[in-house]
């Protein structure tokens, strides 16, 4: 019963409600850093990180901090403290770990901060109504779907980028025709859970 | 209780940030990133106002840049041949310093030169009435004087002034390209600040009606082309056009000019003098003078005929033992 309904939270959060594509959060990034496969896996990587980890860590203080005290209208600042905080973390590591891919993502790593995706996450968290086991994999669902939704429109972006588009067309419109398009493909999963 | 309250949510935030602030500052730590002490040098000797006049996003990326040797040292027009000086110091490296450059709006036709085609009301922006039949002014060309470029200097040096039209200050003037890029009309462009004798119209049209549009429009006469000794000054594609290399500043193409559409210093001519004691009369001057106003008899002192002399330096340039000067008229 546990995993099937685990499974299902999985499935619903990658595919059926991906952030991007069907709940339209995150869109900044999904079209600021999705030219190349590459720099789309780093910050498909970065936001999984930092979504995850802010998924768990905005449950933790909601339960043990917020409603603790009664201060649950703080929700909104508090949560952004915790995002703030990790993707600063995160800037830190990555600078040391791989310099490249911290100069491909540029602004767009400490815009990671207002990608409401993660705000979205966390706030739909609560709303829900999740227990801790259940808010890790949508946390993670949702990251793997925003990563798997950029990482798949940069493959198509690159394709894109080859062939002849009329002209006005060419570079950004082009881009929102396909994220729509894309958008509507997913909607084919719906009903699946 | 409201007291209570209040505790609590700053209490409870204020430990929050502590926690996340301690976990960054061990980060930091940490991981640590060693920045090339040379990349910070030259970034102390930039004038740190991120522009992005030198084409990168910012003064630390255009350090780098240059640590990496993928920009010159002479890269940042803002601060010019003292910044690049400083650069090299903190590079060792010698630097060529260029000539400095300045914008430059290209356009004379003011309110009282230039006739209207309609009154514009819109938005007081050049980029809004520009988009409105190509402005209210009858030149298609012309500078609308709504000042775009105004607000988009860092450095406030370029302003619009009481007939309507632009104009740069050439002290303030760091050359940084905004203006260049937000002008609707393409009208502004680099001149070296050296120069001033500039073709002050873009124009592309040709006949009657230009004319009749602005009085101090470049008809593409060609006068200018033809006075020229020193085949500096070409009509191309309906409009004058300075080669600043060739150039000598000498202000035939001023004076011919029938519409008076090219600028230039009156104040700056001057005329060649001979100094009798030095001139040893090797004639040289002679030949290179392209206005023969230079005049005497090999071996003898050669003198320059005031009213000929177009103030054009060659002489000066030509004369072996440095006899001939430039003098004020």
């Amino acid at each position: 019963m546990e995993t099937t309904s685990i499974f299902v939270l999985l499935v619903s959060s990658i595919f059926v409600n991906n952030f991007v594509l069907s709940r339209f959060l995150g869109i900044c990034p999904f079209l600021g850093v999705s030219k190349q496969v590459d720099t789309a896996i780093g910050m498909g990587m970065a936001v999984t990180f930092v979504m995850t980890l802010a998924g768990v860590i905005t449950y933790l203080v909601q339960k043990f901090i917020l409603v603790q005290f009664n201060i649950e209208y703080l929700q909104i600042v508090a949560f952004i403290l915790v995002i703030a905080s990790l993707v600063q973390f995160v800037e830190i590591v990555l600078q040391k770990i791989s310099p490249t891919l911290y100069q491909a993502l540029g602004v767009f790593l400490p815009l990671i901060t207002t990608n409401c995706a993660v705000l979205g996450l966390a706030l739909l968290n609560i709303d829900d109504n999740l227990n801790l086991i259940q808010t890790i994999f949508r946390s993670m669902g949702a990251a793997i779907g925003f990563a798997l939704a950029i990482v798949l429109f940069a493959g198509i972006r690159e394709k894109i980028e080859l062939s002849d588009v009329p002209k006005p067309f060419k570079g950004f419109p082009i881009a929102l025709v396909t994220a729509s398009l894309m958008s509507i493909a997913f909607l084919g999963f719906q009903g699946l859970v | 209780m409201d007291i209570k309250n209040i505790f609590s949510a700053g209490l409870s935030l204020a430990g929050m940030g502590l926690v996340f602030g301690t976990g960054l500052a061990y980060a930091s730590q940490k991981f640590a990133v060693k920045r090339d002490p040379k990349v910070e040098a030259v970034y102390d000797a930039l004038p740190l106002v991120n522009c992005g006049g030198c084409g990168y996003p910012g003064c630390m990326q255009f350090a780098q840049a240059v640590v990496n040797g993928d920009a010159p040292a002479t890269g940042c027009p803002v601060g010019g041949d003292e910044t690049a000086e400083k650069i090299g110091e903190a590079l060792g490296l010698e630097i060529e310093t260029g000539e400095k450059f300045i914008a430059r709006v290209k356009c004379k036709g003011d309110k009282e030169k230039c006739a209207t085609k309609y009154e514009y009301f819109g938005l007081d922006s050049c980029i809004s009435a520009n988009m409105l039949e190509s402005g209210p002014k009858a030149c298609a060309f012309g500078c609308l004087g709504n000042g775009d470029c105004v607000d988009v200097c860092q450095f406030d040096a370029i302003h619009v002034n009481d007939l309507g039209i632009a104009v740069v200050d050439p002290e303030k003037c760091t050359a940084c390209g905004k203006c260049i890029d937000i002008c609707p009309k393409d009208l502004i462009s680099l001149v070296p600040i050296t120069q001033h004798v500039i073709v002050d119209c873009i124009n592309e049209e040709r006949g009657g009606h230009v004319k009749k549009n602005c009085d101090v429009a470049c008809i593409a006469c060609g006068i200018c082309e033809r006075a020229c000794p020193f085949d500096a000054i070409h009509v191309e594609n309906n409009i004058a056009s300075i080669d600043y290399e060739k150039c000598t500043q000498c202000m035939i193409c001023y004076e011919k000019c029938p519409t008076d559409a090219i600028s230039a210093d009156e104040s700056r001519k001057q005329k060649a003098f001979i100094i009798e004691e030095k001139c040893i009369g090797c004639s040289l001057c002679k030949k290179r003078c392209p206005v023969d106003a230079i005049s005497g008899e090999p071996k003898e002192n050669h003198i320059v005929d005031k009213d000929k002399c177009i103030g054009c330096n060659e002489c000066v340039e030509a004369c072996p033992v440095d006899a001939i000067v430039m003098q004020d008229v």
